[in-house]
């Protein structure tokens, strides 16, 4: 929509503001209601436990992480973490434990290896790509400053 | 014209990257198992039937088919004829992984349906699922001699899928009649009531 928050009326302010607030609480009773009721009693590795769910996939629905979906291998695959957890395993060792059985997509940070190199340097790569056009297309319109206008039709 | 040449060069190589997403799509849901090429997980687990428990290391030196199914699977219904059609072919034995299911339904749809399975061991708590990485019913691996796998699918099995992905990588040796006494526990078949008659001796045979 564009607005400008000043230019907002004080009254439609008003409404904007228990709009946010309205979502915000949803938002937050969405959290409070989550999948997974079970808490670890130490509560380092129930933070542990917390993060790590949140970085794993849940494969059935992959856009979700296992933490986030009541599916059934979700709940399994939170019940090994913790399992894993429990025996005192690292974080990287529950991560290589799921990567061997379902493979690099499982880690919503994936490792960077020759498979996923891509992955990792597209974004780099196009940023690179876009400043070079962005630089050329500057110089070119440097160059032709003085002019009256700036016409497109100028051939480069 | 040549400021035209960078435009078009860029919509030709989008349509390129389009047309591969777009004529790979049918398979972006599938991902690709991380077990191939790499040794079958090992299991023992309680098995339907004849009882006691099912050792995987008595798959040791023979290809075999592991399917993931469970009663509550819509899709293993829609594969149950294929597994049958290749039970009778016989070419190598079908392990059923019976995935968090309960036991009492089991025994029913293979009643209801015919039993393809040389054995079925039963995953309650959905363990070993987990260690051959399966991810939604119905799933085929298959397992060569020396305990490799070699090949899995995800879905429902076909008669076309059947020739072309597992028949084509089965070793001419596994051909031939390797009935289902060639496989551990030949009871498991028998055992069932109702099931299919399973070749080879009864119960007594089970696993060592």
């Amino acid at each position: 929509m564009g607005a400008i928050p000043g230019a907002v009326p004080r009254k439609v302010r008003a409404g904007l503001v228990g709009w946010l607030l309205l979502m915000a609480g949803l938002l937050a009773s969405g959290l409070a209601a989550a999948v997974d009721p079970v808490e670890l009693e130490d509560p380092a590795l129930q933070a542990r436990y917390r993060a790590l769910s949140h970085e794993l996939r849940c494969m059935q629905c992959q856009n979700q992480s296992i933490a986030d979906s009541p599916v059934g291998l979700a709940g399994d695959l939170r019940r090994e973490v913790r399992e894993l957890l429990l025996q005192g395993k690292s974080d990287a060792e529950i991560r290589a434990w799921m990567r061997e059985r379902y493979g690099d997509f499982i880690l919503f940070r994936p490792v960077f290896s020759w498979r996923t190199a891509w992955l990792w340097l597209a974004p780099a790569a196009l940023l690179l790509l876009g400043i070079g056009i962005a630089v050329r297309i500057v110089r070119q319109r440097a160059a032709l400053a003085g002019g009256p206008d700036i016409d497109d039709e100028t051939p480069a | 014209m040549n400021r035209f040449l960078l435009p078009v060069g860029l919509f030709g190589a989008l349509v390129v990257v389009l047309a591969i997403g777009i004529g790979r799509a049918p398979q972006k849901s599938v991902i690709p198992s991380a077990l191939l090429g790499k040794p079958a997980p090992q299991f023992v687990l309680p098995q339907l039937g004849v009882g006691g428990q099912f050792d995987s290391r008595s798959l040791r030196g023979r290809w075999y088919l592991l399917n993931v199914w469970g009663t509550w699977c819509a899709e293993c219904r829609a594969e149950h004829d294929t597994l049958l059609a290749i039970q009778r072919e016989g070419r190598v034995p079908i392990i059923g992984l019976n995935w968090k299911d309960e036991d009492g339904l089991a025994v029913q749809w293979l009643q209801e349906l015919g039993n393809p399975y040389a054995s079925i061991a039963l995953d309650r708590e959905g363990r070993v699922a987990i260690d051959w990485g399966v991810y939604g019913a119905p799933e085929t691996f298959l397992v060569d001699a020396a305990g490799t796998v070699v090949y899995k699918h995800v879905g429902p099995l076909t008669a076309q899928v059947w020739q072309r992905e597992f028949l084509a990588r089965l070793p001419p040796a596994a051909a031939g009649p390797a009935r289902d006494d060639a496989i551990g526990p030949p009871g498991a078949v028998g055992a069932l009531p109702g099931g299919t008659p399973a070749a080879g001796p009864g119960p007594a045979a089970g696993p060592s």
